[in-house]
């Protein structure tokens, strides 16, 4: 099988300082692979790259896509990548207020995508958008409300349904559970886990949450001041930390 | 009138404008932005259009203006009075005399031909404003015809009142690449954009300037289970009868008396002269 994503060298200076410099793994298709790292080691700068969010000053980012084979996304130019973004790729914000629009309606927001690509039929783009509500476990009646009516958790789900419609098949997220309280949190990690495995998406989530890698992620790498100091499985990175950093980020989870 | 060069405006001006509009007619569709002048009129009282009229009048043209389908209301009766004094042109309130047209708000009813120009007065000339607030946001959008935000505002409409409920501004894809919009015309006029004239828009505030060229393919957004649907009252015109024509709703008292007449006064009053 081949790599779905191959980062190599990726590296994104700001000026003198850091942001991350020489990340190098392959994502293979269906994994799910987790970035643990203390705020302002270099977790989102990299994920933005990766997402094509920043350009970054070294390294290549090539992804397997359905028509072209292998691509730098990189080098790729701007139409192409946008398109990409659209529909293989997904983005799910920390914030849902950054990745909804929220003056549009739930269905409005789920559709957006469908129109983006081409769909100019109502009737299905209404069935498609009830659907995923659905699937997201927000009760169909809420179609037509605005996300700004919807509870955080609620607003969380309604943007991996937005993300998700067109069948990405890479989704990056950053923090996705950051903001919700701990039985929000676990529902929405409980939805995640199952969409993950049913449709069988690869993702990279960001994340300073351990428990949030430990149920979804397969593999995890840990970063520190914009370098990845330890890469593995999760249960073994978790279990049996090697590295200084990562023992201390174990260590320092509360234990109830 | 020597006070004032020809059309108010100074020759550098005018040909700085004459080079946005046919850079526009060239892209038709696409705002070209320009150096807008003050005018001696406020902001949304059609201070693009009139630079635009400036730009296009020669001493030979007959202008005239129309705000909202009528001839007499402050706005045209304004404008009309501001070229008659510092241009000098002859003027007109027929449709088919005229050799310049500017309008706010209506295309006329009378079909125009090849020697006529149409003006339009635009409040806001960015389609895609109310949706994604970023001006560099939307320009890339539109270079990259990523144009699936628009039929997101349709959708809206549609799962709200259960049909496109934009009436106006309706907007419009020119020569199947630039999303558009027609300014605040009804989508009554939607269908007729596709005509022998040229059609020349101007935003002052703004400061773009677009055009449709002569028989533009102009194409209105829709759904395939939502087809566009060009409507007016149902109801013909209370003076002149005419069951084509747009028409403006006019309460008579407070019992609820309301009558339906032409919004395009000429036609309506050419109507009446034919019959009598």
């Amino acid at each position: 099988m081949s790599p779905l994503l191959q980062v190599a060298g990726i590296e994104k200076r700001y000026g003198a300082r850091i942001g991350c410099t020489d990340v190098s793994f392959d994502l293979y298709p269906g994994e799910v692979m987790g970035i643990v790292g203390e705020s302002g080691s270099g977790k989102s700068t990299l994920l933005n790259c990766l997402a094509g969010h920043l350009a970054p000053d070294a390294g290549r980012v090539i992804f397997d896509t359905r028509h072209m084979g292998p691509v730098d996304t990189v080098t790729m130019s701007e139409p192409e990548r946008r398109m990409l973004s659209r529909t293989d790729w997904a983005f799910v914000h920390q914030h849902a207020r950054d990745g909804l629009r929220m003056s549009v309606s739930a269905g409005g927001n789920i559709g957006e995508r469908l129109m983006a690509v081409g769909d100019r039929h109502y009737g299905r783009i209404r069935a498609a958008a009830l659907d995923w509500l659905d699937r997201v476990e927000i009760d169909g009646a809420r179609i037509d409300d605005r996300p700004s009516a919807f509870s955080g958790g609620m607003q969380q789900r309604l943007q991996i349904a937005r993300n998700l419609v067109t069948g990405p098949r890479l989704v990056f997220m950053d923090e996705p559970t950051g903001g919700l309280d701990v039985s929000v949190q676990a529902r929405l990690l409980d939805l995640l886990r199952g969409l993950v495995r049913r449709m069988g998406l690869s993702a990279i989530i960001v994340t300073h949450d351990l428990a949030v890698v430990r149920l979804l992620a397969d593999r995890l790498m840990v970063m520190k001041d914009g370098r990845v100091v330890e890469s593995g499985l999760t249960d073994q990175v978790l279990d049996d930390p090697q590295h200084g950093y990562t023992q201390l980020l174990v260590s320092s989870v509360l234990q109830v | 009138m020597s006070d004032y060069n020809f059309a108010y405006l100074d020759e550098q001006t005018k040909r700085m404008i004459r080079r946005a509009i046919l850079k526009g007619l060239a892209v038709p569709g696409y705002q070209v932005p320009f150096a807008s002048r003050e005018m001696p009129m406020p902001y949304g009282w059609g201070t693009g259009g009139v630079q635009v009229s400036a730009a296009t009048l020669t001493p030979e043209d007959r202008l005239k203006v129309i705000d909202q389908g009528a001839d007499d209301t402050t706005n045209a009766v304004s404008i009309r009075k501001f070229f008659e004094r510092t241009a000098g042109v002859a003027t007109t309130e027929a449709t088919q005399e005229a050799t310049v047209i500017q309008t706010r708000h209506r295309i006329p009813e009378a079909e125009l031909t090849e020697d006529q120009i149409l003006v339009y007065q635009v409040p806001i000339p960015e389609p895609l404003r109310f949706l994604e607030p970023r001006k560099t946001e939307t320009r890339k959008m539109h270079s990259l015809q990523e144009y699936g935000l628009m039929h997101v505002k349709l959708y809206e409409d549609i799962s709200q009142h259960g049909a496109i409920s934009t009436a106006y501004a309706y907007p419009v894809r020119v020569a199947d690449r630039y999303v558009m919009d027609p300014s605040p015309i009804p989508k009554f006029d939607n269908p007729k954009m596709e005509m022998a004239a040229i059609q020349l828009f101007g935003a002052g505030r703004e400061q773009r300037i677009y055009a449709v060229p002569p028989y533009t393919r102009v194409v209105s957004l829709d759904f395939e289970d939502h087809p566009f649907e060009a409507t007016k009252a149902d109801h013909p015109c209370d003076l002149c009868g005419a069951g084509d024509s747009y028409l403006d709703e006019v309460i008579m008292d407070d019992a609820g008396n309301r009558m339906f007449v032409c919004s395009d006064t000429d036609y309506c009053r050419s109507r009446r002269e034919e019959a009598a």
